[in-house]
């Protein structure tokens, strides 16, 4: 069993507050991995020190990616190793057309990798297909990056860098919140699509809906700044109806 | 994030500082008569040119140096400063120029070698004080344009020149004006025929080299009946400890059906982050669209000078005349501006169009600053302005001054103000896709001067664009 990601003993502030405390956590390669837990038990903390986010400041403990601690890279250097997070909320950026953006970042990937970079007219024809699959309309990437984008718009756009951009580890955070029936669907083929027995998930959320669609391999429930519990799917209904204290109970 | 990092991306080194040691004739500080005369004489004019040159000055004399701008400098001493200075040679052909001239303007991007030039634009390239080579005369003078340098003109087409210059900008417009009629040293004229379109762009280049000498040209651009041209300007300074003034004026004038577009990027030496060295740039640019139909478009980079101080404007006395300003500044280091535009609608059915986006980092501060007027006989009139601010790190600024003056009841004014952040949470979004934090601030600066950018005329925009990588993307270059 080969781990990909090792969080070992992670401690975390935000400001002055201690958010996650000794936190441990292996994902396996090639699994879908759920954390589920209740508001405010350190969830998005998780996902933005795994990603270098400002925000969080690790001040004990470590992150391992395939086996390199990645705590001291910066934020870019981490996603062109191939690590990627769909936001929760993307943020829009105004004026930069959303294509250029696309390739902008598809080419960074790619010369890091020791590859050629991709002109316009090869962009653009890999580009086609995945709009299709995705069921976003085409103009979606000659608008301006996430302006003026619905909600599902814009988790749709995320998952369109995600399939570009080919990560090895893939954290989606809260992807379902605001989605219609339609958008999930869409979403979570898109995801489904990106399981290829090696590419990792950490799925972020607190309802289950999502699970109906990315089936997890493991689910881990995280409270108050700590894994407490690490189960199989089955886990999905035990948390339904009985909730999270009850896992507390349960230790 | 720690603001350190982001100074560090928005504090591009200058890459045009350089000097070239040549042989000058450069006057000793000081302005009287005397020094008036002398260039005068230096330049060959006849005798009523002195005689305006005087009168000018003696405007300037009774006039005091305006302090309403929202700028702060140390004051200027205008007794210390030399108003002439040129190479000693003076070139019949481009055989006869400098060769380190030659090699200066190389190394700004420009080489005066007409075999060598992009196709299609033919340049004036003013050193200091006088201009060294106009390229491209002959081939445009087939089509009746002329396109020489003011002092040339002054001397050639003395009927044009009578008839025109002061006439949109008068010589005691305000003091920078007046100043610049009194020590105009060198520019650029063009008159473009009734009916001809010019077949390619026009630009000038000015280039500061000599060492506490001011430079103060003068451009005056006519569009007779249904012409068109596209003029562009560009400048540049050595990298000094001292002040420096550029004082200009620009006067464009638009016949019936005729249209000037003038773009100008701005590139002058900003001086340091503690405000040391650097160009104060006051200047005057008007236009007038003069006849009916007629259009003036002012789009402006502006990135260089340590103090910016200027208003490019539109008088749209003809009927349906069009006036527009498309803008952006940019002040980081120690960099202010206050820069904006008049749109003073006189005529029927006139329109305006105001564009203006102001970058600030690091201790920059970014005015806008604009005046739409129109007037009781102007019905019709509509104007819509957008001014747009973007910060960068928390230590610099950004103002917005719109003034509106109607007389006329029925016009259509619209304005729109933001002022935004890159924010942190932008810039994070773009490095977790793998792009690199410099590209990450460009690609959000470029996103915001998009409108402005494709007004420019496609080489242009290219320079523009790298300019400003360089003035906010760091050393690395």
């Amino acid at each position: 069993m080969s781990k990909v990601l090792q969080i070992k003993d992670l401690h975390a502030k935000i400001g002055n507050k201690e958010i996650l405390k000794g936190l441990s956590l292996d994902l396996e390669a090639g699994k879908v991995h759920a954390i589920m837990g209740p508001n405010g038990a350190g969830k998005s903390t998780l996902s933005k020190a795994i990603v270098g986010h400002y925000d969080v400041e690790v001040t004990e403990g470590d992150i391992l990616y395939k086996g390199k601690s990645i705590k001291e890279m910066e934020p870019e250097e981490r996603a062109l190793e191939g690590i990627f997070l769909s936001f929760q909320n993307p943020v829009e950026i105004p004026g930069v057309n959303n294509a250029y953006f696309l390739r902008t970042a598809l080419n960074a990937k790619r010369k890091h990798e020791g590859k050629e970079e991709l002109n316009a007219a090869e962009f653009l024809r890999a580009m086609k297909q995945h709009l299709q699959e995705l069921g976003m309309k085409s103009d979606m990437i000659s608008r301006s990056l996430n302006e003026g984008f619905s909600g599902g718009e814009k988790k749709r756009n995320e998952i369109l860098q995600m399939l570009i951009l080919e990560p090895d580890v893939i954290i989606l955070d809260e992807i379902d919140s605001g989605l219609d029936i339609d958008a999930l669907r869409a979403v979570s083929e898109g995801i489904n699509k990106m399981k290829n027995g090696k590419r990792t998930f950490l799925v972020i959320t607190h309802y289950s809906r999502i699970l109906d669609y990315i089936e997890p391999d493991y689910i881990h429930v995280l409270k108050e700044g700590r894994i407490i519990k690490t189960a199989g799917a089955e886990l999905v209904a035990k948390l339904e109806e009985e909730g999270y204290d009850a896992i507390e109970e349960a230790q | 994030m720690a603001n350190k990092e982001l100074d560090n991306v928005v504090s591009g080194d200058y890459k045009l500082g350089f000097e070239v040691d040549i042989e000058t004739e450069t006057v000793p500080p000081g302005l009287d008569e005397d020094t008036i005369r002398f260039i005068s004489k230096k330049k060959e004019e006849p005798q009523w040119m002195t005689e305006l040159r005087l009168k000018a000055f003696a405007k300037w004399q009774t006039m005091e140096e305006p302090h309403w701008a929202h700028l702060e400098y140390e004051p200027i001493d205008y007794q210390s400063i030399s108003y002439f200075s040129a190479p000693k040679t003076a070139p019949e052909s481009l055989d006869e120029v400098d060769p380190k001239i030659l090699e200066a303007y190389k190394k700004l991007g420009i080489p005066l070698d007409e075999q060598k030039q992009l196709q299609g634009i033919a340049v004036d390239a003013v050193f200091d004080s006088v201009s060294v080579k106009t390229t491209y005369s002959e081939e445009l003078n087939k089509h009746g344009i002329i396109f020489c340098s003011i002092s040339e003109a002054i001397q050639d087409h003395p009927e044009l020149i009578k008839k025109y210059m002061f006439s949109v900008v008068p010589m005691s417009d305000n003091y920078f004006a007046a100043l610049n009629s009194a020590v105009f040293t060198d520019g650029t004229f063009v008159y473009i025929p009734r009916g001809v379109r010019c077949p390619m762009e026009l630009s000038t280049y000015f280039r500061i080299n000599a060492l506490n000498t001011g430079q103060f040209e003068r451009t005056l651009i006519v569009a007779d009946e249904g012409a068109y041209v596209s003029y562009n300007e560009g400048c540049s300074a050595p990298t000094r400890d001292e002040h420096q003034l550029h004082a200009a004026v620009v006067e464009l004038i638009t016949m019936k059906d005729a249209e000037i577009k003038y773009s100008t990027i701005q590139n002058w030496y900003p001086g340091d982050e503690t405000g040391k060295g650097g160009i104060y740039n006051f200047v005057t640019k008007r236009g007038l669209c003069k006849g009916d139909n007629s259009k003036i478009s002012w789009t402006q980079v502006e990135t260089g000078s340590a103090i910016t101080w200027k208003y490019p404007s539109c008088i749209l006395k003809g009927d349906n005349s069009v006036g527009e300003f498309y803008s952006v500044a940019v002040t980081t280091l120690a960099q202010q501006a206050d820069t904006g535009t008049k749109m003073i609608h006189l005529g029927k059915n006139t329109t305006s169009t105001i564009i203006s986006k102001g970058i600030s980092a690091m201790k920059g501060q970014n005015t806008y600053r604009g005046l739409v007027k129109v007037g009781a006989q102007a019905d019709g009139a509509r104007n819509y302005s957008e001014c747009d601010s973007l910060l960068i790190g928390d230590q610099c600024g950004a103002h917005t001054f719109p003034y509106l003056e109607s007389k006329d009841t029925q016009g259509q004014i619209e304005h729109e103000a933001t002022t935004s952040k890159i924010s942190d949470e932008q810039l994070f979004y773009l490095r977790q896709r793998g792009i690199r934090e410099e590209d990450a601030v460009s690609m959000i600066v470029h996103g915001f001067c998009k409108e402005v950018f494709s007004q420019l005329p496609m080489e242009y925009a290219v320079e523009a664009k790298a300019l400003l990588e360089l003035t906010l993307e760091g050393s690395v270059g």
